[in-house]
């Protein structure tokens, strides 16, 4: 019996394979294929403060808010590029958020002192809780890392300290949303662009090899635990900035800075938008966030449209939004028929 | 008097549930020598290997590295040390650039601190070394992924990731296991380039005598997790004992 048949043939665009080699900087065309997209990117983010008249005090609200889920899905893009998979970003968030709020209230601190103090003290008081749990792997980490915001919750409930149930309110704010909105794109620009060349950097394979492959990472001289925790200090930095910088923000922090929303929205975001691209995590919360806005018209029907969304993507493209788009850019796809093949 | 051994290891045991994996194992190594270690399937070789090298910590017993204790040391210690081993079960990282692969151990202390190296200069370094352990030059080999290489290439890259840690003493997990004759065949020189011109300390776990018999000077065999001979290749298998557990046909068939 003969069986003919056909497959997918997938190939470089011809400037793709230009740009990887000497042409890049050679000529224009394929100067401008390799940075446009990125530009387009950047210009339209830096833009989007200036049009506050057209778009209104609303949706620079949800711009910020979309900026601090994708800081957070940045930070979980970090960790799972070291074998980490985490499901309490809103450890980070919390920690950053109640620091800002402690530092301020306690020290009388401006807003521009205790966002970085509290970013960076932050990330060192969250890779000292995480420490000990370093070496275990897969869902375990990830049971744990779910349990610790819930913990910090309640623990902040139970002692009444930092203000209890009723939280820390009458925070100083930053100066205006202009500048705010311009402090939290960069940082999410800064923080896509930056985690993408440090993983491509010697240490950043380092980083990798420990998630591919962590005993042969040992038996090459490597201490690993002390890698992965440098790997979440960093990756703790883009959460606990989110949170402080949030806690001005809103003039107030509470128990809700630990809510569950922190955890599985960056989460999703990275799911849909693609992992262990940076760029992917960006984008998924530049759709999951807006979307979810969007959704409140229909009441609570907006959930099920949601979770909907969210299969639909999962099932349908599990390689993400972002990676997609990078292979239509890259590369165009025909169908061949294929070679007589004789079951 | 010599110095003392480069390597000691005195009266190591270490149980798994109610198995003695290894039981009272002693040996010693003078730098430069080499030593096969060889036994049948589940007589502790390997184990043997994870006690020294740190991947697991022993019951009791001790291992020495200089004079120096380093028992229940951590393995990348070990490797700072200089005491490099190879995988049974090869492992390199299978999404990464054969290449590349090796960054990984010129990235550690060890390395850097023995002759520092940049960015970059590390790519370099990787594709000399895949060289010297026989990765054709100017083929496109070191730039494939390395889950694409064929096994032998794979316990090539094996012994590359130790050769890169310069080691003083390399242990290789039955390397040739999996390999062609002429494979092993051209093994053999860079063996002997290893311990004899750079002076390194070569074990050996092996199944394949006649061609380990060729490297090492010196054997001891294993079985249950006891050391039941040592000496010269030709004196352990005159041992009535080794012919029994673990050579019997063997022998008869080559020798």
């Amino acid at each position: 019996m003969v069986k003919r048949g056909y497959r997918k043939e997938r190939l470089d665009r011809g400037i793709k394979a230009r740009s990887d080699d000497i042409f890049a900087i050679a000529s224009w065309r394929e100067t401008l294929y390799l940075i446009l997209p990125r530009a387009a990117v950047i210009v339209s983010l830096l833009a989007f403060p200036l049009l506050k008249d057209v778009l209104g005090h609303y949706w620079q609200n949800v711009m910020l808010i979309t900026c601090t889920i994708a800081l957070l899905a940045l930070s979980w893009d970090l960790l799972a590029s070291v074998g980490l998979v985490s499901l309490g970003q809103a450890l980070f968030f919390g920690v950053g958020a109640y620091l800002a709020g402690f530092l301020s209230r306690t020290f009388g601190w401006t807003p521009l002192l205790t966002i970085p103090a509290s970013t960076v003290a932050g990330a060192l008081l969250c890779t000292a809780i995480l420490f000990p749990v370093l070496r275990l792997r897969g869902i375990y980490f990830g049971l744990i890392t779910f349990a610790l915001p819930l913990l910090m919750m309640r623990m902040i409930e139970a002692t009444k300290i930092l203000g209890g149930t009723e939280g820390l309110s009458g925070l100083p704010p930053l100066p205006d949303i202009t500048f705010e909105l311009y402090l939290v794109i960069t940082a999410a620009l800064v923080c896509a662009f930056g985690f993408k060349r440090l993983m491509d950097t010697d240490y950043g394979l380092v980083l990798r090899a420990i998630r591919d492959n962590d005993r042969s990472v040992l038996a090459s001289g490597i201490n690993i635990q002390w890698y992965k925790a440098q790997a979440v200090f960093i990756a703790a930095l883009p959460g606990t900035f989110a949170g402080a910088f949030l806690t001005h923000h809103y003039q107030f922090v509470g128990m809700p800075a630990f809510a569950l929303d922190f955890s599985i929205l960056p989460l999703t975001s990275v799911v849909i938008g693609g992992a262990g691209t940076f760029a992917g995590a960006v984008l998924g919360a530049f759709i999951l966030v807006p979307l979810s806005e969007v959704l409140r018209a229909f009441g609570t029907l907006r959930v099920v449209i949601y979770c909907s969304f969210l299969i639909i993507f999962t099932i349908g493209l599990p390689e993400g939004i972002f990676r997609f788009i990078e292979r239509k850019y890259h590369q165009f796809e025909r169908v061949v028929p294929l070679e007589e093949v004789r079951a | 008097m010599r110095t003392d051994p480069i390597l000691r290891v005195c009266n190591l045991s270490k149980r798994f549930g109610g198995v003695n994996a290894v039981y009272d194992v002693s040996f010693y190594l003078y730098e430069g020598e080499t030593l096969g270690i060889i036994g049948p399937n589940g007589s502790g070789k390997s184990t043997l290997i994870n006690l020294i090298t740190g991947f697991v910590k022993p019951d009791s017993g001790k291992v020495y590295f200089r004079g120096r204790d380093i028992t229940g040391i951590t393995p990348d210690k070990a490797v700072s040390l200089g005491i490099a081993r190879s995988f049974q079960l090869v492992r390199p990282f299978y999404n990464m650039a054969v290449y590349k692969n090796l960054v990984i151990p010129l990235y550690s202390p060890r390395v850097r601190k023995l002759k520092g190296g940049k960015y970059g200069d590390r790519d370099e370094v990787a594709i000399h070394l895949l060289e010297e352990v026989g990765f054709e030059r100017d083929s496109q080999v070191p730039f494939k992924t390395a889950g694409t290489l064929p096994h032998g290439y794979m316990k090539r890259l094996e012994l590359a990731r130790c050769l890169s840690l310069q080691p003083e003493v390399v242990i290789l997990d039955e390397l040739f296991s999996g390999m062609s004759m002429s494979e092993i065949a051209s093994m053999l020189p860079l063996l002997e380039k290893i311990n004899r011109e750079e002076g390194r300390t070569l074990i050996m776990v092996e199944h394949r005598l006649r061609e380990l018999f060729r490297v090492v000077g010196k054997v001891i065999v294993l079985n249950f997790g006891m050391k039941i001979a040592e000496g010269t290749p030709a004196e352990v298998m005159e041992v009535e004992e080794v012919r029994k557990a673990y050579l019997g046909s063997e022998v008869e068939a080559g020798a």
